[in-house]
């Protein structure tokens, strides 16, 4: 037993490896924020109109909100005015070839074992990448705009297709729908933009990569996706952040709204830098996701791993109007150390026979405390209507906590709601029998929190879900026990 | 109006209230009730009347019905009849110590003189404070906090009588204490009433508590109730809330349980207007065992919100929570149930389950389980479910040549059977289980025998 | 090959094992029989290295070193096989997984090259037909939705895989019809060799009919009571365990 302990202590001693910092030329605006600052952002990202108005409109109903509380979080007071609101690589204002990238950026995106240029080329995946707010690269434009896709930064969308953008902007979040998504709506700097148009299969993965760089800033970007009729498309999104003993936050928005029988696929692989093993430093995760299935039969799965970040407060979820359509979530969300998370769904079902799905795996360790909050709501119209919920809880040790806060509330009688909940720890006599064939008890604690896991993992595109299980049995080392 | 000044301004009603009957609730009360009254007071307008923004109220609006004028019950009432002879307990076979309450207050006329075993007190809670005053003071207040809930608070200001149940050390009682509180009044009536029970070291006691009202009055009975079970003790509590539909029952029982001991209640909801239990059971010592089931029936635009919360503070200790709802029309149902496991309370079993049947599409039901789980090595468990009688089962009846309509109501028997089979006390399980038959059947089960043409 | 002097260990406070004596040669196979409660599963968990059980006296020693130093994963890589009685299930973690990272965990300890997931698979498909265990089951989660008799033969199959030195069968024949019994023997028997050495703990003296030991020792109360050939099982079989209980109540 002994051993064992020593084994997970060990673990948990393991450093975060994407803690470096590049030493690349960022164009940073000093830190608070009031309505000047929002107006240079806007002036700076040389925006439309209709923006400006937008992003006004979002800070001044922000100012009258308050943090929310309600969350099982001990959130410290964070001093909004103490963060740069804006931070960017320092560019030529496009890149003609990837010869033009600086070196540091590039070196950088291989540290981070990014996909960039051509050996993505094999891999298939079109990525576009995030570094501090600004999107500095997107691969595979052309090959996409052959088929009528659109997938560029946010910035770009906002050039290039302002009406478009305009017409489902906030229309999933709203501009005040909650403190971070109006702090968001605000100062967003930028993020993705995609649009799959009518009858269209996205043929490859649409991804982007979100890193943090600057010390003393915040980053905040915004995505939005838009699925026409018929339409298909799965999206990856992945975030890391250098370590260091400030805290930094991250309050992002994504929205994504399927028509007709479009089908959208959102995966999430979460690595900001959690904070070292005493909880000092780390990335505060407040995040808006909401889908709106609005056509008919039309149908989104949120899928996430949650490994870093000091917060988490993030809660993916679906609005279910077009009768027949479906939402799904599946999440791995594993705390260590001193990290906190909050995170769940919420399924509201507004159309007829209208299904949804939640399948949550918390893993918690060390000191940590890890929360599934969800809401499924089915309204009475919404006859027939199904959901299943399975919240799964595992501890490994004594000083963490995992806790379990489902709301249900049904207003038919032709609808069946079901939860499921259950605690557990790592059996013992599962460990000892992996021992008697050979497999010591770290490779063993590890293959078991997969085995945990797999069901969540296997709705992975199959890259991001050979690096989920790493990162599950990196960010767990030391922990176990 | 906004939620603000609604709560504001019915919050307010109860607050002047408290003022102009300060002289009334001091006079003739002991310094243990009053010396709580104050700060209890306090914490009430810090609070005030609880709105659905407060997360614990959240699926409950006490709102409307306190906006009501209701005359207070701060002084015992002179009753011309002989209450015991308008109301008698129908449940057939069933032999209790049966001892009632009159809108909220200790019945003079009850005589238990000798039909107790020796050192089992069954007392106004108002007289006892001065004959039991060590004994009350120890434990009035110690676990109802009135700075969680208002309506606690509001009852610990308010308080005068209720009754007092004190078993001896190493004392069983076979036959089940029974005790009954009536409303009955003029005009419409606001209730408080007080509780404690005290079942000592080794002893063991059954306990059924009913509601009844006995006009068409509105009412709003405010109960708490504190219960201590000490070690090796066994307590079964049951309620069964039986009023009509302009009643309201706010109902807040909290338990602290010593090693080895057993807690087991059953709230049975059969008829009310609004109700809202709260349970909070607290394992204080090892190898405790807390079960605890609900079941609630309700139909029309009937409300019931079980609050549950059990909390395992010792290792080594067992809880179940099983609770039931059918709804009909267009009633209302909510759940609430939380099992907190504190850091070191390992080797806890905590079990949690609530399945609700919906009859109607206008009916809702809202529910909440949660888990907060500090310990591992824990089996705990959750379970919610919403939905319809299962179809298939229903074919397999028709197919075997029973008509729809009475499938339909075997299949609610069936569901409602599993908590009604773990009541232990058989003459009132067989009364539950003809109550639920006949509820399930569209005949209002408490109007069955009810001598008052209410309609309600 | 193993030397048991003298062992005594206790589970939650309670003596078990009360001096136990044995010592096993390569290529033998022993017998362990006696009732409910003798202590039997207490020996072949404390040689696999359960830490529930506490030596509290007495010394092993498997091929001339102090098996308490070794931790359970060590001793199963120095060929000590423990066929459970009871195979826990491993929910979410496929055989196969499993089965390539213990078959490779054993290889790289006798600093063999990995095999790839390909070589692997071979390997598995070989080993599999001695059990006649269906290949579907690979694909399931470790011993989840077993059946009993499977859940013994996916043991029998590991150990195939694993090609023990020492191999303890813990009650395999418990739950098993006459066909499946028969499976498994024929596996323990295909997979003896003159280097390997295999302790059988039963019950029932039938599957001896099929494993024939060189020894079969009686264990009552914690101490072996009677070592004596395979014939010692017949004698034990027609006369019943309360022949040994009365012998030993004298």
């Amino acid at each position: 037993m002994a051993e064992q302990d020593k084994i997970l202590h060990d673990l948990t001693q393991s450093d975060y490896k994407y803690g470096f910092i590049t030493d690349i030329e960022t164009d940073i605006i000093d830190i608070g924020l009031n309505e000047a600052v929002v107006k240079t952002i806007w002036e700076k990202k040389n925006e439309p109109d209709f923006m400006l108005d937008f992003r006004l409109d979002a800070f001044r109903k922000w100012q009258k909100m308050k943090i929310p509380d309600w969350a099982y979080l001990k959130i410290p007071p964070i001093d909004f005015q103490s963060i740069s609101y804006y931070a960017a690589p320092v560019q030529k204002p496009k890149y003609a070839s990837i010869d033009e990238v600086d070196p540091e950026l590039i070196e950088t995106f291989n540290k981070l074992g990014i996909p960039l240029e051509e050996q993505k080329h094999l891999a298939g995946v079109a990525v576009d990448v995030v570094m501090d707010s600004v999107s500095v690269k997107t691969t595979f434009k052309e090959v996409l705009a052959e088929k009528g896709i659109i997938f560029c930064s946010f910035s770009d969308a906002l050039q290039e297709h302002p009406n478009l953008v305009r017409k489902y902007f906030g229309q999933a979040v709203p501009v005040a729908d909650n403190f971070f998504a109006a702090l968001n709506s605000a100062v967003f700097s930028d993020g993705s933009f995609c649009y799959i148009p009518k009858g269209v299969r996205c043929p490859m993965e649409l991804s982007t990569y979100f890193r943090i760089n600057a010390a003393n800033t915040g980053q905040f970007e915004r995505t939005l996706i838009v699925a026409d009729d018929d339409s298909y498309v799965s999206y990856l999104e992945g975030c890391t952040a250098p370590m260091r003993d400030e805290n930094q936050l991250h309050a992002a928005v994504v929205e994504i709204i399927a028509h007709d029988r479009a089908e959208v696929k959102y995966s999430t692989v979460q690595n900001w830098y959690p904070g070292d093993k005493n909880g000092i430093g780390g990335i505060y995760n407040f995040v808006t996701k909401r889908g709106v299935c609005r056509g008919v039969s039309s149908k989104i799965s949120w899928t996430q791993v949650e490994t870093g970040s000091a917060i988490t407060w993030k809660y993916p979820s679906c609005i279910l109007l077009g009768d027949n359509s479906v939402g799904e979530f599946n999440s791995v969300a594993v705390t260590n150390h001193h990290q906190q998370a909050d995170t769940g769904s919420k399924m509201i079902h507004i159309g007829k026979n209208t299904k949804s799905r939640i399948v949550s795996k918390g893993i918690s360790a060390g000191r940590s405390d890890n929360s599934y909050r969800g809401l499924v709501k089915i309204m009475p119209g919404a006859t027939n209507s199904r959901n299943f919920s399975q919240c799964d809880s595992l501890l490994l040790n004594d000083t963490c906590g995992a806790h379990t806060f489902p709301y249900i509330e049904v207003g038919n009688k032709s609808s069946v709601v079901e939860h499921e909940a259950t605690t557990s720890k790592i059996g013992e006599d599962q460990i000892f029998y992996c021992n008697q064939r050979g497999i010591d008890t770290e490779t063993a604690v590890g293959i078991i929190i997969n085995g945990y896991a797999r069901e969540v993992l296997n709705k992975l595109p199959m890259e991001f879900a050979v690096e989920a299980q790493k990162l599950l049995q990196i960010s767990l080392e030391g922990s176990v026990g | 109006m906004s939620v603000l000044t609604e709560k504001t301004d019915v919050s307010l009603k109860y607050t002047a209230h408290f003022n102009e009957a300060r002289e009334k609730l001091f006079a003739n009360s002991s310094e243990i009730l009053n010396s709580k009254r104050n700060k209890a007071f306090q914490n009430f307008v810090l609070q005030g009347i609880p709105t659905r923004k407060n997360e614990n109220y959240k699926y409950t609006n006490l709102h409307s019905a306190f906006a009501n004028e209701y005359t207070f019950v701060h002084e015992k009432q002179k009753t011309e009849a002989d209450i015991a002879e308008i109301f008698r307990c129908n449940v057939p076979d069933l032999n209790t110590q049966l001892t009632l309450l009159y809108n909220g207050w200790f019945y003079d006329k009850n005589n238990l003189a000798g039909k107790l075993p020796e050192g089992v007190i069954l007392e106004s809670l108002e007289k006892a404070t001065s004959k039991y005053a060590d004994i009350i003071d120890q434990h009035y207040a110690a676990l109802a906090d009135t700075s969680a809930d208002a309506m606690v608070a509001l009852n610990t200001a308010y308080a005068k009588d209720g009754y007092f149940l004190y078993i001896p050390k190493n004392v069983a009682i076979e036959k089940p204490i029974q005790i009954v509180n009536l409303l009955k009044s003029d005009t419409d009536t606001f209730s408080t009433q007080r509780n404690l029970v005290i079942v000592e070291e080794g002893a063991e006691v059954q306990l059924i508590l009913c509601d009844h009202t006995l006009d068409s009055n509105r009412y709003i009975n405010n109960l708490v109730t504190e219960v201590f079970v000490g070690e090796n003790a066994k307590l079964d509590y049951y309620t069964i809330q039986n009023q009509h539909n302009k009643a309201v029952s706010v109902n807040s029982v909290f338990v602290r349980q010593q090693a080895n001991s057993t807690f087991i209640s059953h709230t049975v909801s059969l008829h009310g207007g609004l109700i809202r239990n709260n349970l909070k059971v607290t394992i204080d010592g090892e190898n405790a065992q807390a079960n605890l089931f609900g079941m609630a029936f309700l139909d029309r635009k009937q409300h019931i919100d079980n609050f549950t919360k059990v909390e395992h503070a010792k290792p080594h200790c067992q809880s179940n929570q099983v609770y039931k709802y059918v709804l009909d029309n267009q009633s209302t149902g909510a759940f609430s149930g939380q099992i907190h496991v504190a850091r070191d309370a390992q080797k806890t079993n905590a079990f949690q389950r609530n399945n609700n049947l919906l009859l109607t599409d206008s009916a809702t039901m809202q529910t909440k389980p949660q888990l907060i789980i500090d310990a591992d090595d824990v089996k705990c468990s959750h379970g919610a479910t919403v939905g319809q009688i299962d179809e298939q089962a229903l074919f397999y009846l028709r197919a075997r040549g029973i008509p729809e309509d009475k499938a339909r109501l075997m299949m609610m028997n069936a569901f409602a059977h599993e908590v009604v089979q773990e009541i232990k006390v058989e003459a009132l399980r067989e009364r539950i289980d003809e109550l639920i038959e006949k509820r399930l059947n569209g005949e209002v089960a408490r109007c069955h025998e009810c001598e008052y043409n209410c309609e309600c | 090959m193993l030397t048991i002097k003298n062992l005594y260990v206790s589970v939650e406070g309670q003596e078990i094992l009360k001096g136990i004596n044995l010592e096993i040669k390569p290529g033998e196979i022993h017998a362990i029989m006696g009732p409910n409660g003798s202590g039997k599963s207490t020996l072949a968990n404390v040689l696999a290295g359960r830490h529930e059980y506490e030596v509290t006296a007495g010394e092993i020693t498997y091929n001339g070193e102090d098996l308490f130093e070794k931790s359970p994963e060590d001793r199963a890589r120095e060929g000590i096989f423990l066929s459970f009685q009871y195979p826990v299930e491993i929910p979410g973690v496929p055989m196969v997984n499993f089965l390539k990272t213990a078959v490779n965990e054993h290889r790289k300890h006798r600093g063999e090259k990995e095999l790839t997931a390909g070589e692997f698979l071979k390997l598995m498909r070989e080993k599999m037909d001695m059990v006649d265990l269906h290949p579907q089951l690979t694909n399931r989660s470790v011993n989840e939705g077993f059946s009993g008799g499977e859940k013994k033969k996916n043991e029998i199959f590991q150990m195939a895989l694993l090609e023990p030195k020492l191999a303890i069968l813990d009650e395999t024949d418990s739950g098993l019809d006459i066909d499946a019994l028969k499976t498994v023997a024929h596996g323990v028997n295909a997979l003896k060799s003159p280097e390997t050495s295999t302790i059988v703990v039963t019950h029932y003296q039938r599957l001896l009919d099929y494993i024939v030991p060189d020894y079969v020792h009686i264990l009552y109360n914690g101490k072996i009571v009677k070592t004596a050939g395979k014939e010692l099982a017949f004698e034990l079989e027609e006369k019943g365990y309360d022949w040994i209980k009365k012998e030993n109540e004298k």
